[in-house]
């Protein structure tokens, strides 16, 4: 049944309409990959048994002439999302028996609509990483390699479970989360499609918190259509969360197919990065290309301080996660190491539950925000902050949207940047900046590099304007044609 | 400003994380690499611009203050790592 593994969400969703399949059988289909797929690491827990539940239950519901947007569609969910009943970890050692008394908004939304789980996706600890491998289950595997090569691959982070599972075909759809580029550059890495919505669009109600005035939750897939059906249905206002925007949600496939003439595309010049490989400039050139084709009027633009942006996120997001997750105290749920004392019980449950990156980004955020150094250090932080976000409101004067590579190489060797934290942060050097504007990004998959590689093409728009976002991500990729797949050796 | 043994320490102890005196030197090292990499925002001329705080322009909601939920201590206390009865079990606050 590999055939129902490999269509799009889209013609997934057609073929359960004209009762070609079952969502019994997508359903199975898709079980049996996913096993069958288990040097990935991709999932860090499988569903079956609620997989299958879910999926009569839908063929019931279309039986009986009430079929959702995502009827029987199978999906995995990152596993930084609280699922009732289904053990939830953000893949951690401190939340590793931790079973939600409680749904997230967003997959609460995906099981209104018809969709069915497969179960929990693997990611960075916390959701903190760029390749994977602060994972307390171990690093996800990419399944793209290099031409000739058997080198293990990351498939990006923190997202990369979720990147992994679409690319190798282990579900329809996945759900992520993108705090300075955690959905896209897994997106690129995996030549697959990813969307950061608007700071706002979809709710933080039950998704594990770690910078809460970044963390954005959104879709991956394989093609920009399903990526946009899939945020129709994850979005939406939800009073539990505060932050979330009192808006309606368009029908974002809706967007995809339209015509993008006449639209202004800016092309940043600070994104011309010093040591960026040849290719991706070259692609980045190509995307240009394709636009102007489609008709599109390129500008150049600048956003003077995006370089500041890495530094300035590295204040702000540990800054925050050392308040969201100072809840983590062995105290009413997660990890109880006991101690001498209440202090030491604090200290070893923390010290043994927690991953090292985990750890020293709590060390950075405790150290920005303590006496002394909070002016210097974080208000410093959001101070430029707003600078970067005016660059964007200084833009959208003579542009409607932006083109930029989503990242600065293409999936590197698992272990090549561990030891380095500062190599591995500036892989987020062109994903973060939208993050800390609160805006949409989205990376579509737009070529090859001299590996067989995939490599991603960014495009940000205005605050609310993801349609726009889904109009050029659909020319994008007509234009790019991109139908590699990796060659399947798990 | 440099990172140094005891700012290790006591920043550990602020974020209730034990931490090994042998982990000390290498967090300083790997601490003050980072710390040394976001000095360049000092670089920013931010004078007189007022700090980002929200990544949204619409004003925090109210709703009206009545109970909309709880009454329910078995979900609340379901992952309790230690509990009697309704209750967490805690170690001594007050010595």
């Amino acid at each position: 049944m590999s055939d129902l593994t490999s269509l799009t969400l889209k013609a997934a969703l057609d073929g359960l309409a004209d009762k070609s399949f079952s969502s019994a059988e997508i359903t199975q289909a898709h079980i049996e990959a996913v096993e069958a797929a288990r040097a990935l690491n991709a999932y860090v827990l499988e569903t079956p048994d609620r997989a299958l539940e879910m999926a009569r239950a839908s063929d019931q519901r279309r039986a009986s002439g009430n079929a959702g947007p995502l009827e029987g569609a199978p999906l995995g969910i990152k596993d930084l999302f609280c699922t009732e009943g289904v053990r939830t970890t953000a893949a951690s050692k401190i939340l590793e028996n931790f079973v939600p008394a409680y749904e997230s908004t967003v997959t609460a939304n995906l099981w209104r609509d018809g969709a069915v789980m497969l179960g929990k996706l693997n990611m960075d600890q916390f959701a903190m990483g760029s390749s994977n491998e602060t994972s307390c289950f171990g690093n996800v595997v990419n399944p793209w390699r290099a031409e000739g090569g058997n080198a293990e691959l990351t498939p990006g982070g923190s997202s990369g479970g979720s990147a992994a599972a679409v690319a190798a075909e282990l579900c329809l759809g996945a759900t992520a989360t993108d705090t300075g580029g955690s959905i896209r550059q897994p997106a690129a890495f995996t030549g697959t499609v990813g969307i950061k919505p608007t700071y706002g669009r979809c709710s933080r109600w039950g998704v594990v918190a770690f910078a809460s005035s970044l963390d954005q939750a959104g879709p991956m897939a394989r093609t920009v259509e399903d990526a946009a059906i899939l945020l129709t249905s994850m979005s939406g206002h939800d009073p539990k969360d505060s932050t979330s925007l009192p808006v309606e949600t368009p029908d974002f496939a809706r967007f995809v197919g339209k015509s993008v003439k006449g639209l202004r595309i800016g092309v940043p010049k600070e994104y011309r990065v010093d040591n960026m490989p040849a290719e991706i400039d070259a692609l980045w050139e190509q995307g240009i290309a394709w636009l102007k084709e489609a008709g599109c009027e390129i500008v150049e633009v600048s956003l003077p301080h995006t370089k500041y942006a890495l530094p300035a996120y590295y204040i702000v997001a540990p800054a925050e996660a050392s308040s969201n997750l100072a809840r983590y105290d062995g105290m009413r749920y997660g990890l109880r190491v006991d101690g001498g004392n209440l202090i030491d019980t604090y200290e070893q449950s923390r010290a043994q539950g927690f991953g090292e990156e985990v750890k020293r980004r709590l060390m950075i955020g405790t150290y920005v925000l303590s006496a002394g150094y909070y002016d210097a250090y974080y208000l410093k932080a959001l101070k430029v902050r707003r600078r970067i976000a005016d660059d964007f409101d200084q833009a959208w004067q003579t542009c409607d949207a932006l083109l930029t590579p989503t990242a600065p190489s293409a999936a590197f060797q698992l272990g090549d940047k561990s030891n380095d934290p500062v190599a591995m942060y500036l892989n987020d050097i062109f994903t973060v900046t939208v993050n800390l504007a609160g805006l949409p990004g989205m990376s579509v998959p737009a070529g090859l590099d001299a590996n067989g590689l995939p490599l991603g093409l960014q495009l940000i728009g205005r605050a609310l304007d993801e349609g726009t976002l889904f109009s050029l991500g659909g020319a994008l990729e007509k234009a790019a044609d991109f139908r590699a797949k990796p060659r399947k050796w798990w | 400003m440099a990172i140094d043994a005891a700012t290790v320490r006591k920043v550990a102890r602020l974020a209730r994380i034990a931490t090994p005196e042998d982990r000390v030197e290498q967090l300083a090292k790997e601490l003050n690499g980072i710390m040394s990499w976001i000095e360049q925002l000092g670089e920013v001329d931010t004078d007189g611009v007022e700090p980002m705080t929200s990544a949204v322009h619409t004003p925090l909601p109210m709703r009206d203050d009545v109970v909309t939920d709880g009454g329910d201590a078995e979900r609340v206390l379901g992952n309790a790592p230690k509990r009697a009865g309704a209750f967490y079990v805690v170690p001594k606050v007050l010595e």
